[in-house]
């Protein structure tokens, strides 16, 4: 037998944990929605199967797993069935580049399945623009009217959004000076973080993301009253729940970004200074655990705010979805760069930075 | 001239139209909404018990020396969904009718409470019952044995009649 390399297998079990890691945190941000929103209604929400209801995602999936598949009969089956694959997948991939933190074992930051990409951020916004195959194809694969209005919204929804959340990014990139995901959280240490620097690119990203991950108000792909579901209303079973948990996996996703690129990732300040005082530095696993902490303490508050969002606001009406888009987000992430570029070249000129 | 406007400008303030500031306005109500209490009932467990003005399954009232109906049929005559079927029989006592058969087929019912508006015996009265689950068509058609309710049990029905009747 061959000798696997220690790499491989490093790898390999980082996948592993991550793949299984997130079906689980979509499972159980599927149970939070629902609490959430439950309590936002004067409701209890959830709490019947295991103590506060905690098992309800799995009886979900597990009902999901054990549905008849139904395919109707008219669709383009081989589409029909990779739309969700390619949704999900997608969802999944942007995992590669993201890491939870930065502890180095060999010189290599376990924290990040794919760590030291530098051009991690490109990578993210590629992987975000295939996931509008998988809801086109399937609105377009199900041969219904609705489906294919949803996939169709979505198709321009997310490519106009795509946009503006891209000149957003640059402002940040701009003052981190890297595309490596971990690059730009260093940038940031001391509590330089650039949602201080970047508001209104915050702002711009922020909503971006709502309308890039089809989350209300910028629902429209699936608009209930108007388009029964959407691009999924011909699916069942596990091909809807992959729909579904891409969905989630693609709103969590959502949040790492923004904490990694606006709020500083791992960083707190002075917090490491005070660790590697009492011994918790670079080469104890604790400060991976720490950061690993850190990093989710300020992911939790963003996916709070995607569900607070949901559940306040009503739904766009397209035209007011294409206005916000092209007339109010475009330009405002362009002068946004401008204002960084002008803001930067102040600094340096005057010897500030 | 006439004209009407309709102007974004006119219909809404400054603040109002760069959206921000209501859309926070918003999101305060909901966050200020999780910590109020809830409404939800735990239902298998802990069971609303309505009022005297609830009108549930449709019941006979039985008193100490009988039930009360004298199965002149007007319920079964009234009653638009053709739920009630009645068979009157003689007996020797002073009332001297009573209902042989009297069945209410509460997959038919719609609880309008006509039956019980039109008994001239106040024999046949809306009860507090709502947990009405059947398992086949047969069970659903209820027959004396399951319609004769002691009349203790259905005062606050019988008052309310009395009060607002």
């Amino acid at each position: 037998m061959d000798a696997i390399p220690v790499g491989a297998l490093i790898i390999g079990a980082k996948l592993f944990i991550i793949v299984n890691a997130l079906l689980v945190i979509a499972a159980y941000l599927v149970y939070f929605e629902r609490k959430i929103s439950a309590w936002m209604q004067n409701r209890i929400g959830p709490n019947r199967v295991g103590p506060l209801g905690l098992f309800q995602s799995f009886a979900d999936v597990f009902k999901l797993w054990t549905k008849e598949d139904i395919v109707p009969a008219m669709v383009d089956k081989r589409y029909h069935l990779i739309a969700p694959l390619i949704s999900m997948t997608v969802a999944m991939a942007a995992y590669a580049v993201i890491p939870f933190g930065e502890y180095y074992v060999n010189g290599a930051n376990i924290m990040a399945v794919a760590p030291g990409i530098d051009i991690g951020i490109l990578y993210i916004l590629a992987m975000s623009s295939i996931g509008v195959y998988g809801i086109t194809l399937a609105g377009w694969s199900s041969n219904n009217k609705y489906s294919l209005l949803g996939g169709l919204r979505s198709a321009a929804q997310m490519i106009s959004y795509e946009l503006s959340m891209g000149l957003a990014l640059i402002g940040a990139l701009m003052i981190s000076g890297s595309l490596d995901l971990v690059e730009i959280v260093k940038a940031q240490s001391g509590g330089k973080w650039n949602v201080i620097f970047q508001p209104l690119g915050f702002l711009i990203f922020l909503v971006a993301a709502f309308a890039e991950t089809n989350r209300a108000p910028f629902d429209l792909p699936e608009a209930e009253p108007e388009l029964v579901g959407g691009y999924h209303t011909e699916y069942s079973g596990m091909k809807f729940g992959l729909f579904y948990l891409a969905e989630y996996v693609n709103m969590f996703t959502a949040s790492c970004l923004m904490a990694l690129i606006y709020l500083g990732g791992w960083d707190v300040p002075f917090l490491y200074e005070q660790l590697a005082g009492i011994g918790i530095a670079q080469g104890n696993p604790l400060l991976g655990l720490i950061q690993f902490s850190v990093f989710f303490a300020k992911v939790v508050p963003m996916l709070f705010l995607f569900y607070w969002v949901r559940w306040s606001l009503p739904r766009f009406r397209y035209d007011q979805l294409m206005n916000l888009g092209w007339k109010i987000m475009l330009p405002l992430a362009l002068a946004n760069i401008l204002l960084t570029g002008t803001g930067i070249m102040l600094l340096k000129h005057f010897g500030i930075m | 001239m006439n004209i009407q406007h309709n102007i974004e400008s006119e219909r809404m303030t400054f603040w109002e139209r760069i959206y921000l500031p209501e859309i926070g306005r918003g999101l305060a109500l909901t966050f200020k909404q999780m910590f109020q209490p809830t409404f939800t009932r735990q239902y298998p467990e802990e069971k609303w018990i309505p009022t005297g003005s609830y009108r549930g399954r449709p019941v006979l009232v039985l008193e100490e020396e009988g039930e009360r109906c004298v199965a002149c049929g007007l319920c079964s005559r009234v009653c638009p969904a053709l739920a009630i079927e009645v068979r009157a029989a003689e007996t020797d006592k002073v009332k001297e009718r009573y209902p042989e058969k009297f069945e209410i087929n509460m997959l038919r019912c719609i609880y309008c409470g006509f039956c019980e508006e039109v008994c001239p015996e106040e024999a046949i009265i809306m009860s507090k019952d709502y947990e009405l689950v059947f398992t086949n068509p047969q069970d659903a058609i209820l027959g004396k044995d399951k319609l004769l309710i002691p009349i203790a049990q259905l005062q606050d029905r019988l008052e309310f009649l009395r009060q607002y009747r």
